[in-house]
């Protein structure tokens, strides 16, 4: 087998077993020595990503690095295999949600004053827990609010690169 | 979504408007008014409804239609957040303040409305995101990700590697061990220097001299043989006896202390 294609095969590994996304520095520490550059692993991902042309999966880069998974449009079938976790989040959740993500970082106030109605803690410690929120600092105001920032891990669950990636706000209706 | 279209036909006729006095069972309406998400969510709905742009808010019945609501709620005990009758204080405190006439005309002066389409529109585009944000493929819904078993892997990365011969090295020091503790069981004393001290004296005195060897007894082993020589030093270091040889390598005797 040539190195190249070696190189290769390890690379397409180590994506198959890992349960987070791998970045390039991470893929290119698999190798004692001889470690590819940033830029040979990049092309080798694309060269994996021709191959698999009329598979069911891909390499995809998302906020924490490089994954494999497989292509959006099975979901009807293999949601049956997915028992126990829901996807459905509450209007309440996402609307928090997405206060973070556009206006981070933001206190528990802000999120307030937008929606007119108090936070739920509740709501709160559940993004804590799945991390994609985190408290970044204080804010220099009475009671030092706690500011709070979506994740990676946020990103990487809606399979986004960075926060640039999310939708755009649609143009204010001002007619 | 609340704006459905009804299709409904009576009669041959399609009905597009619900009667005014259609009676909607009370735990229908209540989950009709669970589905808005805070005060500003109701005013967006009640403004949609009526096809009006959020700019040109005609607060009268805006604000009628609201505290409607918000009665409806109270009557059926529903569990008013407080930030309900706070947008109703402030619908009625900004009709007043368009009711009074403004008798200085002042071009700075901010329509009483400002404030609060600013924030329904600010609600309007969080609300609309979060609609944008819920249909984004997202992971375990429409992406799935390959997580390939990574078990076997550990097991044989884990597992260090061991040949026959090591094992057989551990298990034989495990004996060694278990033979060392063995011996360091603390027994009684069976022979006692001070007791040994005694009798070679005894025999001493009834003989006047013995020979050295004599004081040993074979049956005893190795324990009586220390026992016994140490009992002899001892008895020496008391000056208790005398040990005596004529020339090298010689028969050896003991006898008493002469004075």
């Amino acid at each position: 087998m040539s190195k190249q294609n070696l190189l290769q095969k390890i690379i397409e590994g180590a994506l198959m077993v890992s349960h987070e996304p791998l970045t390039l520095q991470e893929i290119a520490n698999l190798f004692d020595d001889n470690k590819p550059s940033k830029n040979e692993i990049k092309q080798i991902v694309d060269k994996l990503n021709e191959s698999y042309k009329g598979n069911a999966f891909e390499i995809v880069l998302v906020a924490s690095g490089y994954r494999l998974q497989v292509r959006p449009g099975y979901d009807q079938w293999l949601l049956k295999l997915n028992k126990q976790s829901s996807t459905r989040y509450s209007k309440a959740f996402l609307e928090t949600l997405v206060i973070i993500a556009y206006k981070q970082p933001v206190t528990r106030g802000d999120i307030e004053d937008i929606r007119g109605v108090s936070v739920n803690p509740q709501i709160i410690r559940n993004m804590i827990e799945f991390e994609w929120i985190k408290v970044v600092g204080h804010k220099e105001s009475p009671g030092k609010p706690e500011l709070l920032a979506t994740t990676k891990k946020f990103l990487d669950y809606f399979n986004l690169k960075s926060l640039s990636d999310l939708p755009p706000p649609s143009e204010l209706n001002t007619q | 979504m609340l704006e459905n279209n009804f299709d409904i036909t009576l009669n041959g006729k399609e009905i597009t408007d619900i009667p005014e006095d259609l009676f909607i069972p009370p735990d229908a309406l209540r989950v009709i008014l669970e589905q808005f998400e805070g005060p500003l969510d109701l005013l967006l709905y009640l403004i949609k409804k009526q096809n009006i742009d959020i700019i040109d808010i005609p607060i009268l019945p805006i604000t009628t239609q609201y505290v409607n609501y918000i009665n409806m709620m109270q009557q059926m005990q529903f569990e008013l957040a407080s930030d309900y009758l706070v947008m109703a204080s402030t619908l009625a405190e900004i009709k007043s303040k368009m009711l009074v006439p403004n008798d200085i005309e002042d071009e700075e002066e901010e329509d009483p409305r400002a404030n609060l389409i600013k924030r329904l529109m600010e609600y309007q585009k969080y609300k609309e995101l979060s609609e944008k944000l819920d249909v984004i493929p997202r992971r375990n819904r429409d992406t799935f990700v390959i997580s390939g078993i990574m078990t076997n892997f550990n097991k044989t990365d884990n597992l260090p590697k061991i040949k026959l011969d090591q094992l057989e090295a551990a298990f034989q020091d495990v004996l060694k061990r278990a033979e060392i503790y063995a011996s360091h069981t603390i027994e009684s004393e069976t022979l006692s220097v001070r007791e040994r001290m005694s009798s070679i004296l005894i025999n001493i005195n009834k003989n006047g001299t013995i020979k050295f060897t004599d004081c040993f007894t074979y049956s005893e082993g190795r324990m009586g043989a220390i026992v016994t020589f140490l009992a002899i030093l001892e008895m020496v270091k008391e000056s208790l006896i005398d040990i005596i040889q004529n020339e090298d390598f010689s028969i050896i005797y003991l006898q008493t202390k002469t004075s």
